[in-house]
C-alpha cells in the first residue's frame, strides 16, 4: 500500500449521478481487480473508497455515484487536478480460486452480476477473464434507462450482457438475479463474482451456488486497522476493507 | 545548535520520543509494521482488550465529521487469552519496546482479571485502564464518569498490577480533575486522557442517526482543543504524569499537548486518514523544537501557567 498523487485524466457524467474518472500515475500496486483505492479529498476529514473499475499501466479507471457531499465533491473536480490516493486496498475478487473450482468434468457456467454503481468491478474482472480465454456471461442491474451504463463496454468484450431495469425501462424489468434463472426457475449458471446493495447480493446467493462477493461498507482507515467495517463470516470476523471486499460465498453469514 | 533531545519518560521507562499511537487506532500493529519500521515510535497503545471476544457493535460505526468522525466500533477484540498470548507476543517480534496495553471490562472483577493477565507479558511496560469507552453499555464510560467508580476500579487494579498503571479518563463529565483525582488517590501512576467524545450525526435525507448504535465516540482534529484544556486541567490538578491526546495531528500539536502539561502524546484519529502519521510527526519533531528553540522536549511539559 502505497500513498500517492494522480492526476485527473477526465471526469464525465456517464449516468445519472454516476461520473467516470480516469487517473493516471503509476497502478502498479493493483493486482486483482475488485480492489479499491481510498481517496483524499481536501476538506474531507475521511478519504472516500472507490474501487478500481479498471487500470493499466499508469491508469486507473474508477466509477462513482454522487451520494453525498464528498462525491460531489469529486464530480467537480477538473482535468489536471491531482489527487492523493492510498492504493491498492483489499484483497479483491480471486481468478486462482475460480480455477480451482474449474477442474470438474461439465462446463462451469460463470455470470458477473451487478447492480448500480457495483457494476465497475465487474469491467476490469471480465476483461481479465476475457483474456484468459473465458466468457462468462453478464448482468446488470439498474433502477431505470436512465441510470444504465457500460452496457456496451461489456459487449465489446464479447460477452453476453443482460440489463435488467426495476421500472422496465431498458431490459427485462426485475432485478438482476431475473437475468440469472431458467424459465422453470432453476439455476442458470454455476458460478457468479458479484457486487452490488446488500439486498441483490442477498438474492444473488440464493440464486447461485458458489461464487465471490463483493461487499459495500462504510469505512474509516480502508486499511484494516480500525475495525470500523467488521462484519461476521463463518471462518470468524473479517473487515470488509482488509480481509475484504470479496468474500466467498461458502464463508458469508447474512 | 545541538539536535534537539526529543526523548521523554513515563513512569521510569524512558522513550525515545512522546508519540504513541492511540489504542484503537493501530491494532495491534501488524498493519502499519508493512508500512513503515515502527520501532521509530515511543511506544503503542495496543487495541483496547476485554475478558470475552467481543464482536463489537453493528453496522455502520462510522460516521464523518468536519475535521473529525464518529466511531462506535464497540472494544471489538479477540479477549485477554487471545491477546495475551498470541497478539502481545507477535507484537515482540515486530516492535522491540515496551508497549501499554489497554484494558476494559463490565464490573470491577474484569477489570482485575485482565489486569492480573496483562501484568505477567513481558512487553507489556504499562497498563492503561480503560474507563471512557463511550460504545458500550453499562461498561467502559459508566466507570469512568463516576469519580467513586474510578477510584474503585483504579484500587482494584492497582491491589494486582506490578506494572504501572494509567487510568485512561473520559472528557464526558463535568469536572475531569475531580476524576483524576479520584484516580491518583487510589495509586494511579499516571492518567492518560482523553477518550473520545460523546457525538452523534444525522442522516438527514433519511431522518435516522448515521450510526446504527445511534451515539459514538468522536475524534480527529476537532477535539484538540478540548484535549488541550483537560490536560491543562487535569496536569495543574495532579502530580502524577499526564499522556495526552484528542485529535493530535502534527508535531506542532505534540508540543501544544506536552505545554498543557502532557509527558507524553498519543496519536488516534490521524492514523486512519494517514496511515504514516505518526512517523511524519516524529520526523517532523526535531525540526519543530529548533524553530521554537526547544533543546529538550521534556523540559516544556506543563510549561504554561
Amino acid at each position: 500500500m502505497r500513498d500517492l498523487v494522480f492526476e485527473i485524466k477526465e471526469n464525465k457524467r456517464i449516468a445519472k449521478d454516476v461520473y467516470e474518472m480516469l487517473l493516471s500515475g503509476d497502478s502498479s500496486d493493483i493486482t486483482r481487480p475488485g480492489q479499491f483505492i481510498n481517496i483524499k479529498l481536501e476538506g474531507f476529514y475521511l478519504r472516500r473508497p472507490i474501487s478500481v473499475c479498471d487500470w493499466s499501466d499508469g491508469k486507473i479507471r474508477i466509477i462513482y455515484k454522487v451520494v453525498g457531499e464528498g462525491t460531489e465533491y469529486m464530480s467537480r473536480l477538473k482535468e489536471g487536478e491531482a489527487l492523493t490516493v492510498l492504493t491498492a486496498l483489499g484483497n479483491g475478487y480471486s481468478l486462482e480460486e475460480l480455477h480451482s473450482r474449474l477442474s470438474g468434468a461439465h462446463e462451469t457456467r460463470i455470470i458477473l452480476a451487478g447492480g448500480g454503481v457495483g457494476v465497475p468491478p465487474l469491467y476490469g474482472l471480465a476483461k481479465r477473464l476475457s483474456e484468459a480465454g473465458m466468457k462468462p456471461d453478464v448482468a446488470l442491474g439498474f433502477n431505470g434507462a436512465e441510470d444504465v451504463f457500460y452496457k456496451s463496454e461489456f459487449e465489446d468484450l464479447g460477452l453476453k450482457v443482460s440489463i435488467t431495469t426495476m421500472d422496465g425501462s431498458m431490459g427485462i424489468k426485475g432485478v438482476v438475479t431475473d437475468a440469472m434463472r431458467n424459465a422453470d426457475g432453476s439455476a442458470r449458471y454455476d458460478y457468479v463474482f458479484t457486487c452490488g446493495p446488500e439486498p441483490m447480493l442477498k438474492a444473488v446467493y440464493e440464486a447461485v451456488p458458489e461464487g465471490q462477493f463483493s461487499f459495500e461498507a462504510r469505512m474509516a482507515c480502508g486499511f484494516g486497522a480500525c475495525m470500523g467495517c467488521s462484519c461476521k463470516t463463518k471462518y470468524g470476523n473479517k473487515r470488509i476493507c482488509k480481509d475484504g471486499p470479496v468474500l466467498m460465498r461458502e464463508e458469508i453469514v447474512w | 545548535m545541538v539536535k534537539p533531545d526529543i526523548s521523554t519518560e513515563l513512569s521510569g521507562i524512558r522513550l525515545q520520543n512522546p508519540v504513541i499511537p492511540a489504542s484503537g487506532t493501530f491494532g495491534f500493529g501488524k498493519e502499519f509494521a508493512e508500512l513503515y519500521d515502527i520501532n521509530i515510535l515511543g511506544s503503542i497503545s495496543v487495541k483496547g482488550t476485554t475478558r470475552e471476544p467481543r464482536f463489537g457493535n453493528p453496522q455502520p460505526r462510522i460516521a464523518e465529521c468536519p475535521m473529525g468522525l464518529i466511531n462506535s466500533v464497540g472494544l471489538q477484540n479477540p479477549g485477554i487469552d487471545e491477546v495475551v498470548n498470541k497478539e502481545l507476543p507477535e507484537l515482540s517480534e515486530i516492535y522491540h519496546k515496551p508497549v501499554i496495553a489497554n484494558i476494559s471490562g463490565f464490573s470491577v472483577d474484569e477489570y482485575v482479571e485482565c489486569a492480573e493477565a496483562v501484568d505477567r507479558v513481558e512487553n507489556v511496560g504499562i497498563i492503561e485502564v480503560n474507563v471512557s469507552c463511550p460504545n458500550v453499555h453499562e461498561g467502559g464510560m459508566a466507570f469512568g464518569t463516576s469519580a467513586q467508580n474510578i477510584a474503585k476500579v483504579t484500587r482494584a487494579v492497582k491491589a494486582v498490577a506490578k506494572k504501572p498503571v494509567y487510568v485512561k479518563l473520559s472528557p464526558n463529565v463535568t469536572d475531569i480533575a475531580e476524576m483524576a483525582k479520584a484516580a491518583e488517590s487510589e495509586g494511579a501512576d499516571g492518567l492518560s486522557l482523553i477518550n473520545t467524545l460523546m457525538g452523534m450525526r444525522i442522516d438527514v435525507m433519511r431522518r435516522r442517526p448515521v450510526i446504527a448504535n445511534k451515539m459514538g465516540g468522536f475524534s480527529g482534529p476537532a477535539i484538540l482543543p478540548v484535549a488541550v484544556r483537560m490536560v491543562y486541567q487535569v496536569s495543574k490538578a495532579v502530580k502524577i504524569p499526564v499522556i495526552g491526546m484528542g485529535g493530535v495531528s502534527s508535531a506542532r500539536d505534540v508540543i501544544e499537548m506536552m505545554m498543557a502539561g502532557a509527558s507524553a502524546v498519543q496519536v488516534g484519529a490521524a492514523n486512519l486518514t494517514d496511515p504514516w502519521a505518526c512517523k511524519k510527526i516524529i520526523e517532523a519533531l526535531p525540526g519543530e523544537c529548533e524553530k521554537l528553540h526547544i533543546e529538550r522536549l521534556s523540559d516544556i511539559i506543563g510549561c504554561v501557567e
